[in-house]
């Protein structure tokens, strides 16, 4: 059973304030707590490691999957393969998440490894938000990896977001992309006090009339880093984007590498990268309105990262 | 009533060059300002000092009888002081209905954030879900500008050189939203502007050189004068501006 504690960090990361309609596969401290499953998606427990395989059947239209995770105790490292069939022409949206509560002096670590078979012409809107909270020492960890194969004509729209509280983050992301496959990446991180957060994401047009948009805005306070890196190759007549933008306050680092590789003359590739601190004309103007400076700075940030 | 008494202002980094010289100017209630000069005269630092964006290095500001001169921006917003940015800045991630409704936020008024825009010009279907970021082109900017202002209940509206960028049609629009305010409220309207279509609207005009007031008096002996070519306003070239023939001091 969920305990209020437990309530709070699906609502924190899920948005859900009870339990969802339709399949989902609530995991706690490492262990799946609660499952149900629909007509048109099935999710079974892996035989050879610890997770899920979420089969979402051809044509399934206008469903969704909640699969969030929540660790609330200290000492926990928590590893999960999660495996996605999004079948042929379905339209389905996947809820991920984890929330950390940690009120220990050991760290508690999740590192989820979600693997997407996007079937032809399926479409799957994958939204991941992490959260942490907790007073203990102990840090908060987690170490997403998600790879996703698009096949033709699929479109895959990944939100991937760091609301805050969480210590270190490696995330990962590969995908490839087949023939007039589209793909929208958002990625948001917020990192204060001292946290790390790496993130990259790797994207292969493989197929004729690919396309790929990535927009990765990101805010770093106090004495945290943040590394990016983005690599978008262009393998055939394809189109590409990256647009990633930070803003660095106080004492925080922020690098940020984006790189566009062209292996056919037809692709059309785009970078643009950009890295300030909040510039004083957009607080003025927010105080013009009324807002102080503290209120003016956080809808700046809040809007940003929204 | 705003009042600057003596106000005197020398930015850092220019010390030694005083942009604000001596200016002593009262606006008074429900009535139109035009401030009107040669590029670099004083106009904008005008505006930025009745905002707070700059503090008098000397002198003293009064609105409604209260010394406000150290008060802040935020302060001034909250008594009713609100300001049209010449070159307004871009938000990344805010919608234009966010602006606006932050915009109207401290309004005690319901206001329709679909008529702010559509007194700008501009259709609301088209804009309410947009970023205020650098897909909007710098007219489309300008507009939004106004509309944040307009959607506040204040005492005092400045607005910077409000015409840039902005279509005949618009500025027809934008024209008679100054007259309506100047008729339902008792707003204080003072406009930066080198536009003779602007200074048509004014109840007094006042021209600012060289951090000065160099004259004011009410629109029709103003424009009368300026007709007449006694002073040339133009921004950057004589044959377009005002006072044509009159020897460029800009």
């Amino acid at each position: 059973m969920l305990n209020a504690l437990d309530k709070l960090m699906l609502e924190k990361v899920s948005n859900l304030q009870e339990l969802p309609q339709g399949a989902f596969n609530i995991r706690k401290n490492g262990h799946g707590v609660q499952r149900n499953t629909t007509a048109n998606i099935d999710i079974v427990t892996k035989q050879d490691k610890s997770g899920i395989d979420v089969i979402v059947k051809p044509y399934t239209k206008g469903e969704s999957v909640h699969i969030p995770v929540i660790v609330t105790e200290e000492n926990i490292n928590d590893v999960v393969y999660n495996t996605f069939e999004i079948g042929e022409y379905s339209d389905v949206e996947i809820i991920a998440g984890c929330g950390i509560h940690n009120c220990g002096d050991n760290k508690s670590q999740h590192d989820g490894i979600h693997t997407f078979y996007v079937r032809k012409g399926a479409k799957v809107k994958y939204v991941e938000k992490h959260y942490g909270q907790g007073d203990g020492k102990g840090q908060r960890i987690l170490n997403p990896k998600t790879i996703i194969e698009a096949e033709a004509g699929s479109v895959v729209e990944l939100e991937l977001i760091q609301i805050k509280g969480i210590d270190r983050t490696i995330r990962e992301t590969d995908i490839k992309l087949m023939g007039d496959a589209k793909l929208v990446v958002t990625e948001r991180l917020l990192t204060y006090l001292d946290q790390e957060a790496e993130s990259s994401i790797n994207v292969e047009l493989l197929g004729t009339n690919s396309s790929a948009q990535i927009i990765s805005r990101s805010v770093a306070q106090d004495n945290s880093k943040q590394t990016f890196y983005f690599d978008l190759a262009g393998k055939n007549k394809c189109r590409g984007h990256i647009q990633c933008d930070a803003i660095i306050m106080h004492k925080a680092v922020v690098l940020s590498t984006p790189r566009i590789s062209a292996y056919h003359s037809e692709a059309q590739l785009v970078h643009e990268a950009a890295i300030g601190r909040i510039e004083s004309e957009q607080l003025t103007k927010l105080m013009s309105l009324g807002f102080s400076e503290k209120e003016a700075e956080d809808a700046i940030l809040n809007g940003f990262l929204k | 009533m705003l009042e600057l008494q003596k106000v005197s202002l020398e930015l850092e980094g220019d010390k030694g060059i005083e942009i604000l010289k001596n200016i002593n100017i009262t606006f008074y209630d429900k009535k139109i300002y035009v401030v009107t000069g040669p590029n670099g005269g004083g106009k904008s630092s005008l505006a930025k000092i009745i905002m707070g964006v700059y503090n008098p290095t000397s002198g003293k500001i009064v609105l409604g009888g209260h010394d406000i001169t150290q008060m802040s921006i935020t302060e001034r917003a909250r008594l009713g002081i609100g300001y049209a940015f010449q070159s307004p800045p871009r938000f990344k991630g805010i919608k234009v209905k966010d602006l606006l409704k932050m915009a109207a936020s401290h309004n005690p008024e319901k206001v329709n954030i679909c008529d702010l825009l559509y007194n700008v010009g501009l259709c609301a279907q088209d804009y309410l879900e947009r970023d205020v970021d650098s897909s909007l082109s710098g007219g489309e900017m300008k507009r939004i500008e106004i509309a944040t202002v307009l959607a506040r209940n204040l005492k005092v509206a400045v607005f910077d050189e409000p015409e840039a960028g902005i279509d005949l049609w618009s500025f027809q629009k934008l024209a008679e939203t100054f007259k309506n305010i100047h008729e339902q409220y008792d707003t204080t309207i003072i406009i930066i502007s080198h536009q003779e279509r602007i200074m048509e609207l004014a109840d007094e005009i006042i021209i600012m050189s060289n951090g000065t007031i160099s004259a004011q008096s009410n629109r029709d002996i103003m424009l009368a004068g300026i007709l007449q070519n006694d002073t040339c306003l133009c921004s950057t070239k004589c044959e377009k501006g005002i006072g044509k023939n009159a020897e460029c001091i800009g």
